[in-house]
């Protein structure tokens, strides 16, 4: 009988130690669909991040480097300059790429580092239990932000695609999320653009991911997921920002 | 320019010999941001390296710099990168992250004046960062101080071979005076950049087990045996690389310890013979981790009193003390900020201490 569905080969098939309900897993099989499909494993490293998907070398069975925290574009940059025909992807958490590494995000983008960048935008930092991340929502409640998050005191949600689509180096730029099994292929679609914008040398390309934190938002899976729709969206719309496709 | 004709000397400052000796040990991979006292470092790479099919970028920021230096070591490749003392500091979690993840690299501080800002001017007042650890954790970088522009290079040679041997970082500690000098040098240092096996580095799972390349050890229990791993082959280390330049300890009254520039300074007040009746030695630690501890007690069980000359407030004079362990007086001379000992100051500190002491045997 032929599998329909399956464990990529790329993914070790062990529980994950993301929270029921966690964006993280599902995006990390994506990738891992990815890699298969393209044949790319044996030329693939990823970097992985210090925020939930720490142990993501412990789901992805591929060559992994750790980065310290906001570190990975610096990382990728450092591997992509010794083996520029291997593939290689940082996986980022928004505390990770928008607060601590923002200036690495945009000075690997402004110098086109031909890699990939998957940054999973949950709005809080997950890891240390639930504090304001640069893209918690304005009045969204979080350890740090106890009355809800104000823009007088804390500023307002950051916008990455918006600010690396007029950085002059980056390639293909686009926000996606994972509600529902229609954004779902949706986001596998553009990683796999992601990868290819890569593979044909075309430089820097990042795919945000909006991915729900049931446990920090004080929510259930199914409410995260009507978060995402309804309220995520309106401060990080969804589509494509930067297209070098498109862009005659 | 090139200057890969062995046979040949060159006349080069520290700095740009630094670069070039780091090109022809085989490194591939600089990443630098600028900072007095050591911008020529960038500035030789950056026309050197695509000369020899590498990559040098001027980066965003230090932090930048050490982590692709990381990526780069990561991958199997020769790198390093170069800074200033605040630079310096701006890396310590990336030099920490190295260590804990076993990856080779070489990292050049060329030492100015602290805290702070400070200023550009020689200072020797980083050594506790750079051999304490400097980041966080139980960790060691191996510590090489040069004291001329020849020593730099041949260091600079030797540092590659020591990283990728034992798979730890290795810094070199100059200071602005050695960076800036100018002399006189000669690269044809025997150096392995392929005789070491990276089954280990980053290249794809292509064919063969995955790789990982990480310092996170979760699991109880883990990180203590990884830490026992660290430690061994520190003491390895120990056992096996302490260097160090001695000269007239034979029947000396009183030896100085002091390196780089200091060690400089302090072998011209040997040559100078100015203490006729006081028999002066020097011992130049050559690496400062591992540092030459036992030497420095051998000596301590001959000599009358032992002076340690800095750059510093009292630095190294700790190492020293812990290695002379109260068999001797250890004394200390040391200029801050910008300051330089001169020959001078140290022959009188020098008969200042043999005459207070001549005086207290004299009326016991
Ligand atoms: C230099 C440094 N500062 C702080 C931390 C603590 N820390 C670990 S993960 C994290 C935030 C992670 O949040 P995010 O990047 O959004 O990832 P998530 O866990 O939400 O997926 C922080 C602040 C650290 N490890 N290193
Ligand atoms: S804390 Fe949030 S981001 Fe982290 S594993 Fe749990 S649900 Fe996922
Ligand atoms: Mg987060």
């Amino acid at each position: 009988m032929e599998a329909i569905y399956k464990t990529p080969d790329s993914m070790i098939d062990t529980p994950t130690h993301y929270c029921p309900g966690c964006g993280h897993g599902i995006i990390q099989r994506l990738i891992a669909e990815i890699i298969d499909e393209k044949d790319i494993r044996g030329k693939t490293i990823g970097i992985a991040p210090v925020g939930c998907a720490v142990l993501a070398y412990n789901y992805l069975d591929i060559d992994t480097c750790e980065a310290a925290h906001g570190r990975p574009p610096a990382v990728a940059t450092g591997i992509k300059r010794v083996h520029p025909d291997k593939i290689i992807f940082s996986y980022q958490g928004d505390g990770d790429l928008a607060a601590i590494g923002l200036s690495e995000i945009i000075h690997t983008a402004n110098r086109s580092e031909n890699i990939t960048v998957i940054f999973v935008n949950n709005a809080v930092y997950g890891m240390t239990n639930g504090q304001m991340a640069p893209t918690t929502l304005l009045n969204q409640k979080t350890l740090t932000t106890p009355q809800g998050r104000s823009e007088q005191c804390d500023g307002a949600p950051l916008r990455i695609c918006e600010l690396l689509s007029v950085v002059d180096g980056s390639r293909f730029i686009a926000r996606t999320s994972v509600t529902s099994p229609k954004n779902i292929i949706k986001t596998k679609q553009l990683i796999a653009k992601g990868f290819n914008t890569q593979i044909q040398k075309k430089g820097f390309s990042l795919i945000e991911v909006l991915s729900p934190c049931p446990v920090y938002w004080r929510m259930s899976s199914v409410e995260s997921m009507k978060f995402i729709d309804n309220e995520m969206t309106k401060a990080f719309p969804l589509g494509i920002f930067k297209d070098w496709e498109s862009q005659n | 320019m090139t200057l890969t004709d062995k046979n040949k000397k060159y006349l080069l400052t520290g700095n740009e010999a630094c670069a070039e000796a780091a090109i022809q040990a085989g490194c591939r991979f600089y990443y630098g941001y600028p900072i007095t006292p050591q911008n020529e470092i960038l500035t030789h790479m950056a026309i050197r390296m695509p000369q020899a099919g590498g990559t040098s970028i001027q980066v965003e920021s230090e932090l930048a710099a050490i982590n692709m230096v990381h990526g780069s070591a990561a991958a199997g490749a020769r790198a390093m990168t170069s800074s200033s003392s605040p630079g310096i500091s701006l890396k310590q979690e990336g030099i920490s992250y190295l260590a804990g993840s076993e990856l080779p690299c070489v990292i050049v501080n060329v030492q100015r004046g602290g805290p702070g800002l400070g200023d550009i001017s020689p200072s020797q007042a980083d050594y506790f960062q750079a051999v304490k650890g400097g980041g966080h954790g139980d960790y060691h970088t191996i510590v090489l101080a040069p004291s001329s522009v020849q020593e730099t290079a041949d260091l600079v040679f030797d540092a590659f071979d020591l990283a990728d041997r034992y798979r730890n970082p290795v810094m070199i500690l100059g200071d602005a005076q050695l960076g800036q000098m100018m002399e006189s040098v000669v690269f044809n240092k025997k150096c392995e950049p392929n005789s070491f096996k990276k089954d280990w580095a980053l290249t794809g799972a292509n064919g063969k087990k995955r790789n990982i390349i990480k310092s996170f050890y979760p699991v109880r229990g883990e990180l203590e045996k990884f830490n026992a791993k660290l430690q061994a082959k520190y003491s390895l280390i120990k056992s096996k690389e302490v260097r160090y330049e001695e000269i007239n300890t034979e029947n000396a009254d009183i030896v100085i310890v002091a390196y780089g520039t200091c060690a400089r300074i302090c072998k011209e007040v040997l040559m100078k013979n100015k203490t006729p009746n006081i028999k002066v030695g020097l011992l130049r630690p050559i690496t400062l981790w591992p540092y030459p501890s036992q030497i420095i007690q051998e000596i301590s069980e001959k000599v009358r009193a032992i002076l340690t000359v800095e750059m510093s407030a009292g630095q190294m004079v700790e190492d020293v003390r812990l290695s002379v362990s109260g068999r001797c007086p250890v004394h200390f001379y040391g200029r801050t900020g910008g300051g330089i000992p001169s020959p001078k100051e140290i022959i009188r500190k020098i008969t200042e201490i043999i005459s207070v002491k001549e005086e207290i045997t004299s009326a016991t």
